[in-house]
């Protein structure tokens, strides 16, 4: 195992963890708020990766401000805009999961989806 | 004639911004723009299919006329063209077999909402059929996931509720291993254009560099986009979510949403990574084997149903598997015979929910098997549709889903080692599918029972729903072509995958 390359890219593997984390406790929590909080900790690791591959160290971000055009200055632009691209998916589709949320709250009065589930079972017979 | 070459972007267009417009006019006037933007947007895409046609070879657009490594692209060809046509065609003739039930299931403020779900959704798939870029994919993959949970949730019960939510999880799951797919396509590469993604791919193959990230990006996205079109082990939302939903959404979903997805899926397989690169992959077997799966287990689930409905939805689970089967062989017929099918499965499954809720209306509202008794009698034309929807989906000659599973095992023949896997899946399979099919023709012709009320069943005359027995005739009509007519078609998409290359 060469551990030298994985100290290098630490940051990469912590996305990567995050992005376990986020992706299990969206499939497998019971609750859907706390399904919701993995969906962002999934698309942050994401966009947390993409700004890392994106990053050149000791440049600046890509805004010029005093007339200097270099490409030697600046970061790569592209992931940064990926990035906010990426994020205004994620805002809207948390609202919508929060919307349906508080639609199921309403009528079933419980976040636990299996429960929804059986009441809805229930309610069929 | 070149003005021909704006049409694609002008219909993405036209789609994006008739959904907003929807939003400040009433239900009525909402229809009737989505149907004209629908039709406008099908004939343009016929305009296109027949300028690619005439030239025979594909053309690049420029947005904004930034050339290739900067600007985004969308990129023409025979299939696209053909594709954005058939979905046309078929988005209409859905929007026109459920017209009644939208006006009864949805409230009368929300009419309007249902047609901006319906002009986003067509303007995703128009964009995941054209584009050449990547992470523009993407985003109009989630704009495509929101709208279609839009269209689930818009009749207003506690079942389609938890259908949508289980829905949105589920997509979430997939869009989320998408996007961290060309992330890492991206940090490989360097490039977001199919185009230039697959020559550095190409080069970065021929040095031997990068090969374990490749194949996890490969493997992501892959898995992403089965997750998203419901391929077995993932399809626990799909019955829910095609079960409870208005009949135009169903029938939409299904047969739509879930092929926009494939499609993204072959465009990746052939323009992103190389078709060859993809066969030496072990990836296409994983495909293969869950494909299979899919087939039997689909059909095993559906046989359990006693709700007609949630039996043509787990039809689909089916018809999904041998899509993802086809592709598994690893050969350039067995993808014909994957994008052969998935035509038929959008022509025929989207007649089997028309026609179904055509037979439920004539049952008093009810989905049981045993409430449906004689339907077939009660809604003549009703009945018959659903009896050629299910020939087709069994496999009979004359009708379309002959002709994919001929395809299929004429390639499986040639095949070495998965030959004789795939030959018993289609048998078993097709025995299934007749199993539970014949089921529902037998009960729909059956003289009713005592046990349904008098009151509740009705004779339906054709007269009485227009919108669906124009519908009923046209799905009948364009199963029968591509029952009896198959080889244009074959032939259009073997030229449109050469195209891909």
């Amino acid at each position: 195992m060469d551990v030298t390359n994985l100290m290098k890219n630490y940051v990469e593997a912590v996305a990567m963890i995050l992005f376990g984390i986020g992706f299990t406790n969206l499939l497998l929590q019971k609750n859907l708020i706390k399904k919701i909080v993995g969906l962002n900790i999934m698309d942050t690791a994401t966009y947390l990766f993409l700004a890392l591959k994106g990053y050149i160290d000791g440049r600046k971000a890509p805004v010029v401000v005093d007339g200097v055009q270099s490409v030697e200055t600046y970061i790569n632009p592209i992931p940064s805009g990926l990035v906010l691209t990426g994020i205004v998916v994620s805002v809207s589709v948390t609202a919508l999961m929060l919307s349906l949320t508080i639609r199921l709250y309403r009528r079933y009065h419980t976040l636990d989806l299996d429960e929804i589930s059986t009441l809805l079972r229930r309610e069929k017979k | 004639m070149d003005f021909v070459r704006n049409f694609p972007f002008i219909s993405i267009i036209l789609s994006l911004f008739s959904g907003p417009l929807s939003s400040i006019l009433s239900g009525k006037w909402a229809k009737r723009i989505n149907t004209a933007v629908i039709a406008v947007i099908g004939v343009m895409s016929a305009c296109v299919l027949a300028y690619v046609a005439g030239t025979g070879e594909e053309f690049i657009y420029y947005m904004g006329h930034f050339p290739a490594p900067w600007g985004n692209e969308i990129r023409v060809g025979e299939l696209e063209a053909f594709m954005a046509v058939f979905f046309c065609i078929i988005m209409l003739l859905c929007m026109l077999g459920g017209m009644k039930e939208r006006l009864t299931q949805i409230e009368e403020s929300k009419q309007n909402l249902y047609y901006i779900m319906v002009n986003l959704l067509l303007c995703s798939l128009l964009a995941l059929i054209y584009t050449n870029d990547l992470f523009t994919a993407y985003v109009f993959v989630e704009i495509n996931t929101i709208s279609a949970c839009g269209l689930i949730m818009i009749r207003q019960n506690g079942r389609t509720f938890e259908a949508a939510i289980r829905y949105m999880i589920m997509s979430l799951l997939g869009s989320g291993l998408l996007l961290l797919g060309l992330c890492f396509l991206y940090s490989v590469t360097g490039h977001l254009l199919m185009s230039n993604i697959q020559q550095q791919v190409r080069l970065l193959t021929a040095m031997g560099e990068y090969h374990i990230p490749l194949m996890v990006a490969l493997c992501l996205m892959s898995v992403g986009l089965a997750i998203k079109s419901a391929l077995y082990p993932f399809h626990s939302w799909l019955p829910d979510a095609y079960g409870y939903s208005t009949v135009s959404s169903a029938a939409i979903l299904s047969s739509l949403v879930s092929k926009g997805y494939i499609f993204l899926l072959i465009k990746i397989f052939y323009r992103v990574i190389g078709f060859d690169i993809i066969c030496e992959s072990k990836v296409i077997h994983v495909l293969y084997v869950f494909g299979i799966m899919g087939m039997i287990m689909g059909s095993v689930s559906a046989i359990r149903e006693d709700n007609i409905r949630r039996m043509i939805a787990y039809s689909s689970v089916a018809q999904v598997g041998y899509i993802y089967m086809g592709l598994g062989l690893g050969t350039e017929a067995g993808v014909v015979a994957s994008i052969y099918h998935v035509l038929s499965h959008a022509a025929t499954k989207s007649l089997l929910f028309v026609a179904a809720s055509g037979l439920t209306d004539a049952s008093g509202g009810s989905v049981r098997f045993k409430d449906l008794r004689g339907a077939g009698y009660r809604h003549k034309l009703a009945g018959i549709a659903f009896m050629v929807g299910s020939l087709s989906m069994v496999g009979l000659p004359m009708f379309s889903g002959f002709i994919s599973k001929l395809l299929f095992s004429q390639e499986a023949v040639g095949h070495t080692h998965k030959m004789l896997p795939t030959l018993i899946a289609l048998a078993v399979s097709t025995v299934l599918n007749a199993v539970y099919f014949m089921k529902t023709v037998i009960s729909i012709y059956m003289p009713p029972g005592e046990e349904v009320e008098l009151a509740e069943s009705r004779n339906i005359a054709m007269r009485e729903q227009p919108g669906k027995s124009v519908a009923l005739v046209c799905f009948i009509i364009l199963n029968l072509i591509m029952g009896l007519n198959s080889e244009p078609i074959i032939h259009l998409i073997e030229t449109g995958l050469g195209m891909f290359r």
